[in-house]
């Protein structure tokens, strides 16, 4: 095979270079590069209005890029638009199914759609896999919206698609669900599949390979969960304190804290500079009952710091 | 590549068509109300217009066939202008041409002038001048008819002078004998219901359309069918399929109420009607679907229907006599499928024209067919952009 973009020895479902969108005078999605590997799962990430969807659209053949080149399994995302929706599946951010048609009419339909072979058996194929066969004849718009989901991610992979694009597929879901959810997604990178999926939820992008993270429509941090913390070059302390929220009133001014967030019994600050952060805290032991423990960078301290730092950048 | 990817299909898929227009037969189906609405408004419209509208046009379109060219000839005619009511436009050689010009619809009025008029006038012999009006249009005809009764007896004031003043205050020189073609009775529902098709067909078909794709914009549905292997005929033909057959369903209604209910004569070919309803109904479809091109919800979808619904009910010619609509109207009516259909309907189900006599009305339709269609399907956008 030879059909997929091949770059320093490595085959990418997705190479994206400069992709730009621009909708009203404003770069929705501003040079943005995208590479994604053959058989990984990359995690999108970032703010909502970040430009993900967008994102997620210029790379299934739903916008045109004003700017930048791409391919999506090796095919030109310009001119093979055509050829690349046959093999990439994309489920929606909403429910996009038929809400009126029945469980296996929607499935039918989409096998139809994809010119496919035997679309009825098919589809009941779907259906067993799904565990819906009993209720396939129930109205699409009828079910929960756990079941929503896996229909959408069994309608969207129908046609055993090479590429997986997926925008935020877990939103509004219980955690039960979004495991399982999880798990066929796995299932199915194992056997060969891409997936670049856009979510909120940090667990989830820690189930990925890789991450991107997005801002403002600029791409402002990459890599695996580890690196991307790394990168940030943040050291974090958990402190405890009598009156958490007096202290937290002042650590708020405090230049060497770049975020704070409040943890029940504690308050996780982080800073860049790790010296100044200890010697500024050392400042607060004389308040009642304060204690501070360095701990490890979460992912989400690093996004609430890259948030704050770009929109500075913007403002 | 997979073995599925091999059995993809390129290009045009006919069964690509045919699962989307299945698709939208299963929705219609569910959408009881929708339903409901196909099958009443025809017969609540039919009910409603089978009452008469009236009009007084004027300066109608005249063929005058004169077989005699004495100065009364000249002074009937000139009095039969002087009414307002009658302009002359074609002047034919022969009775068969004045007849062609009446059945085709593009005169209201063939007066025919007899041999020997004049001669037989100063003779006192009263001759018969003969007016056959195109009555499918009653309200048309009433107001011209009734003012040429009185044309004789003022027309010829200036004539009977000299030696032939005696003939002056002598009542009846001549008779105007007046035949009513198409519809003797005058019967204004005649009219209208014939007229009543194009309406609810235009109503019916640019509504439903429009709707059911901006339904698939407004539900998120569109995003999905475009992010798949999906061509625009592939989409226009499904979309579009179920609604012709819905356009033949409700224009059986129309003439079967219109028979039943009103009597109204079906004298002409359906099969021809039926020739012209797939063209009329395609034009309507293709027009919806290219308005829904530019509608972000079904509100906007309902308003821009309405926009083209509008002119059709009150410029094509289906309230009011065309040829009574000031010159503008009758040019923004040109523009409207409705306009032509309309005649057609009128002409094969009052007159029971041929296809020879409907072509020149066929053709518009034929050509707005096409080129909506043409536009439709570029205007169609295959990104969300």
């Amino acid at each position: 095979m030879s059909d997929g973009g091949a770059n320093n020895g490595v085959s990418y479902a997705i190479d994206a270079r400069g992709l730009t969108k621009i909708y009203d005078g404003r770069a929705v999605v501003d040079h943005v590069d995208i590479q994604v590997p053959r058989g990984k799962i990359y995690g999108f990430l970032g703010p909502n209005g970040s430009g993900k969807t967008t994102s997620i659209r210029l790379l299934c053949g739903l916008l045109t890029p004003d700017d930048g080149t791409g391919s999506c399994l090796g095919m030109d995302l310009r001119t093979h638009a055509a050829q690349i929706k046959r093999r990439v599946g994309y489920m929606t951010q909403r429910f996009s199914l038929w809400d009126d048609l029945s469980i296996r009419e929607n499935l039918q339909f989409v096998t139809e759609m994809y010119g496919l072979d035997r679309p009825r058996e098919r589809a009941q194929d779907a259906l067993k896999a799904l565990g819906l066969a009993e209720r396939a004849e129930q109205l699409a718009g009828q079910l929960s919206g756990g079941w929503k989901q896996r229909l959408s991610l069994a309608a969207c992979t129908i046609h055993n698609p090479d590429l997986l694009l997926l925008d935020e597929p877990t939103a509004g879901v219980d955690p039960k669900a979004r495991r399982e959810f999880w798990d066929e997604i796995h299932r199915l990178a194992a056997s060969g599949l891409t997936v670049l999926v856009s979510t909120h939820y940090m667990d989830e992008a820690e189930r990925c390979h890789e991450i991107i993270y997005m801002a403002y429509g600029k791409i402002v941090a990459r890599g695996s969960v580890d690196d991307v913390i790394g990168h940030a070059g943040l050291s974090t302390w958990a402190l405890y304190a009598r009156d958490l929220n007096a202290l937290r009133r002042e650590l708020e001014k405090d230049p060497a804290v770049s975020t704070l967030a409040s943890f029940g019994e504690s308050l996780h600050v982080s800073g860049t500079d790790a010296k100044a952060l200890e010697a500024a805290l050392k400042g607060y032991e004389t308040q009642p009952g304060f204690a501070a423990e360095r701990i490890a960078t979460s992912l989400e301290d690093v996004f609430i710091h890259y948030m704050a730092g770009v929109k500075d950048n913007f403002a | 590549m997979t073995q599925e990817g091999k059995k993809i299909r390129e290009g045009f898929s006919l069964r690509r068509a045919y699962a989307l227009m299945k698709k939208e037969f299963i929705q219609l189906k569910r959408d009881k109300m929708t339903l409901r609405m196909i099958v009443m408004i025809p017969i609540i419209q039919i009910l409603l217009f089978g009452y008469a509208l009236n009009n007084d046009p004027k300066h109608l379109p005249t063929a005058v066939l004169a077989q005699d060219h004495s100065v009364f000839a000249r002074s009937f005619v000139a009095g039969l202008v002087n009414t307002d009511y009658f302009a002359v436009t074609r002047e034919p050689k022969s009775a068969a041409a004045a007849q062609r010009l009446l059945r085709e619809g593009q005169v209201q009025f063939v007066v025919t002038i007899p041999e020997n008029f004049g001669r037989d006038i100063v003779r006192g012999q009263k001759p018969q001048a003969l007016i056959e009006a195109d009555a499918t249009d009653p309200t048309a005809i009433s107001g011209p008819i009734a003012a040429a009764q009185g044309v004789f007896s003022t027309a010829f004031a200036r004539d009977f002078t000299g030696p032939l003043a005696y003939l002056k205050g002598r009542q009846g020189s001549l008779s105007v004998e007046v035949h009513r073609m198409y519809n003797p009775e005058g019967f204004t529902r005649y009219n209208i219901l014939p007229g009543l098709m194009g309406i609810i067909l235009t109503m019916t078909g640019i509504m439903m359309t429009a709707m059911a794709i901006t339904r698939e914009r407004e539900r998120g549905t569109m995003e999905n069918l475009l992010s798949m292997p999906v061509r625009p005929l592939e989409v226009m033909i499904g979309k579009i399929m179920p609604y012709v057959l819905i356009g033949y369903i409700q224009a059986a209604i129309i003439v079967f109420l219109g028979e039943a209910l009103f009597g109204v004569p079906v004298i002409g070919s359906l099969v021809l009607l039926s020739a012209v309803l797939v063209v009329f109904i395609a034009c309507n479809l293709a027009l919806g679907y290219l308005l829904s091109a530019s509608a972000q919800n079904q509100t906007q979808a309902i308003q821009m229907s309405i926009m083209v619904l509008m002119p059709s009910i009150l410029l094509s010619g289906f309230l009011f006599p065309f040829r009574g609509m000031p010159h503008w109207a009758q040019d923004i009516g040109s523009f409207l499928p409705a306009t032509y259909f309309i005649r057609i309907s009128r002409g094969i189900l009052l007159k029971g024209d041929g296809f020879m006599d409907i072509w020149q009305n066929f053709w518009p339709l034929l050509a707005f067919m096409v080129v909506i269609t043409v536009i439709a399907t570029k205007r169609y956008r295959q990104t969300l952009d």
